[in-house]
């Protein structure tokens, strides 16, 4: 079985202009020790299924629509908010994109860590500060046990993006989500951090889902990859298979329309238009307004997710005549 | 080819205050410390650095959006540093710049129209079928349907709002025009359009680019040489193909290991050289070579003596003291 499972997930949220749905029917599964990439872009839904994991979703104005989330065989939808509260962090711990807003900047880090252990296990103040210091040099923080007192604004972006790794690791969870944790840092500090996540995950062996936009990501971490769009799952394979077969066309088209530092070429393959705001989708296949391939069928019904090969699915109707 | 814009000790300090309350002192913090460069006519010189090495605000020294500490700035024969107002209220009409955040750079209350039409009644144009005109082909140019030009910034995408950037830009005819990380807000699946854009206006109108951006690959797709910037150093300049291919100064090695792999079976893990550490604070940048307390290579010379640009190749200059020869 496994670790956890997502179900027909559908969620909505109510806005000026009426429901509009935010995911629609995305199902998926994360095994132990397994690193899923999520890519997707602004709208896509990702960070979304991600909060509705965690139980984080405002209701409202969001409401879950139907789909079942189910986490060591049980279904998180239908559990109480203090046993999903005591869930978060054993269970399942979250780091967000923006380092600088997600610490509290009144508290110092020290404090920070040990509220999380304090919170979720009976132990003494004296054990709690040493776990957090050897949490601290385990995400690779110098002199862990003077950075104990610092404030947040004391830390550079890459320093307090590890200090949330810390603060979401303490509890030793079986699953992390990592929603664009690199995003707002510098290559070279890309390259630190997912290094550690992935050294991380060998050593604690639990499992990763990676929300990302950025392909280069997923190639050097994932080990599977969903494609979403705009709410919807439009693509899922092995990494492997994702970047030497691409199905979809949007996901053929991330791949091509960033430029890479093995490529030479004149001009980029641009995809057409901008993603579509929610109440703006196109009827049928939502990337149908954008798609090069698109023919007159694929706006009269939504595509369904469908196996390619086992383990690769796509919601494309043009894959079966060949395209 | 000529020199449009060089640049020679480009210095750029901002002054910031430190200390407690009772013993408050101004240290300068070093942006931009000491740059030589130069901008060739049709070219895009890409510059590129990590968060913090200064490259936006050089970007902004160079058509004067800033004031600079020290040093010269030449475009078309004069030192730009040195105008008096006037003087650069004309030669402002040749250097213009795109900023990053197409949300916060274009005023809300404008229409497109009132937003491309305000350089050509700043440069003394007169509100008239003249200028409407030039103001709708402005916006066929970039891509913009006629109906967009009395609409408001809020009904637009990111990309299209980029576009608008892009027409106030050029809608005076510039022949220098510094793009500060035009793309690095957009969804990836936009930028291709306006970096595919960006290239076809720059043909046309025999535009000349500094390009400054973070993403490597990006900034390798449009340039044709490349800088490097490290604390407020260039610590490498060169022709792009070159500079990528066989990069000479330890940062540039290192930034361009760090980008992340295109395919999964290239991975590196574990056999790559990461670099350590952050980039240190511009308030004490490190003596010697500004690198050596992040280098893997670093020397005793390194701490001591500052590197200065030697030839590394045709086209090709790096800082650093371990360059053979």
């Amino acid at each position: 079985m496994s670790l956890l499972e997502v179900d027909s997930l559908t969620t909505a949220f109510q806005t000026g202009s009426g429901q509009v749905t935010a995911v629609e029917d995305i199902s998926f599964t994360l095994n132990k020790g397994e690193i899923l990439g999520i890519v997707g872009e602004s709208g896509s839904g990702k960070s979304v299924t991600a909060l509705a994991i965690m139980g984080l979703l405002p209701k409202p104005p969001a409401k879950i629509l139907g789909g079942q989330i189910r986490f060591d065989g049980q279904n998180l939808l239908s559990l109480p908010d203090r046993a999903m509260q005591r869930l978060r962090g054993p269970g399942i711990a979250m780091v967000f994109q923006e380092p600088m807003t997600s610490l509290n900047p009144v508290f110092t880090i020290g404090d920070q860590i040990i509220e999380t252990i304090r919170a979720h296990e009976n132990v003494s103040p004296r054990e709690s500060f040493a776990r957090a210091v050897e949490m601290l040099a385990r995400v690779g923080i110098p002199s862990p046990d003077k950075r104990m007192s610092d404030y947040p604004h004391q830390l550079s972006g890459g320093q307090r993006q590890r200090v949330m790794l810390a603060i979401a690791l303490v509890c030793r969870p079986k699953v992390l989500i990592a929603d664009e944790p690199t995003t707002a840092l510098d290559v070279t500090i890309q390259a630190q951090i997912l290094d550690l996540l992935m050294d991380l995950r060998d050593e604690l062996g639990m499992a990763i889902m990676l929300i990302t936009h950025n392909m280069g990501v997923i190639a050097e971490t994932a080990d599977r990859v969903m494609v979403m769009y705009a709410g919807r799952v439009v693509e899922q394979a092995d990494v492997g298979t994702l970047f030497d077969q691409p199905r979809h066309p949007y996901t053929r088209g991330l791949l091509s329309c960033v430029p890479t530092l093995d490529q030479d070429q004149d001009r980029l393959i641009a995809i057409p238009g901008s993603l579509p705001e929610p109440a703006r989708r196109p009827p049928g296949c939502r990337f149908s307004s954008r798609c090069p391939l698109a023919v007159a069928a694929c706006s009269e019904a939504m595509p369904l997710l469908e196996s390619v090969t086992p383990g690769h699915a796509a919601a494309c109707i043009r894959i079966k005549e060949g395209v | 080819m000529a020199a449009l814009l060089s640049a020679r000790g480009v210095v750029k300090h901002f002054s910031v205050e430190s200390g407690g309350f009772f013993r408050r002192t101004k240290t300068p913090l070093r942006a931009v410390d000491g740059v030589d460069l130069s901008v060739e006519q049709g070219e895009t010189l890409g510059l590129v650095g990590e968060s913090g090495c200064g490259k936006s605000t050089l970007g902004r020294v160079l058509i004067r959006l800033m004031p600079a500490t020290a040093g010269y700035v030449e475009f078309e024969g004069q030192d730009i540093l040195r105008l008096t107002a006037p003087e650069l209220r004309r030669a402002r009409r040749g250097m213009q710049i795109v900023f990053q955040d197409p949300f916060g750079s274009l005023n809300p209350r404008m229409s497109v129209e009132e937003t491309v039409m305000e350089p050509l009644l700043i440069h003394g144009s007169r509100r008239g079928p003249d200028s409407r005109a030039a103001v709708a082909s402005m916006l066929d140019m970039v891509g913009l349907p006629a109906s967009a030009l009395q609409r408001f910034p809020h009904e637009f995408s990111g990309g299209q709002r980029q576009r608008i950037g892009i027409a106030r830009a050029l809608i005076l005819r510039p022949k220098l025009v510094v793009l500060d990380e035009p793309v690095s807000a957009l969804d990836v699946s936009v930028q291709a359009q306006i970096v595919n854009l960006l290239s076809d206006l720059q043909a046309e109108l025999g535009l000349t680019y500094v390009f400054i951006a973070h993403d490597l690959g990006v900034v390798k797709h449009i340039s044709t040489r490349v800088a490097v910037m490290y604390l407020g150093k260039v610590v490498e300049v060169g022709e792009k193909r070159a500079l990528y291919a066989a990069p000479k100064h330890p940062y540039t090695q290192a930034l361009l290991a760090s980008v992340p792999v295109t395919h999964p079976s290239l991975r590196r893990r574990g056999g790559r050289a990461r670099l350590a550490g952050d980039i240190p604070t511009a308030l004490a940048p490190p003596p010697g070579c500004r690198f050596h307390t992040r280098c893997p290579l670093a020397q005793d010379i390194c701490r001591q003596q500052e590197p200065v640009m030697r030839a590394a190749g045709p086209d090709h200059q790096a800082a650093c003291h371990l360059l053979p020869g």
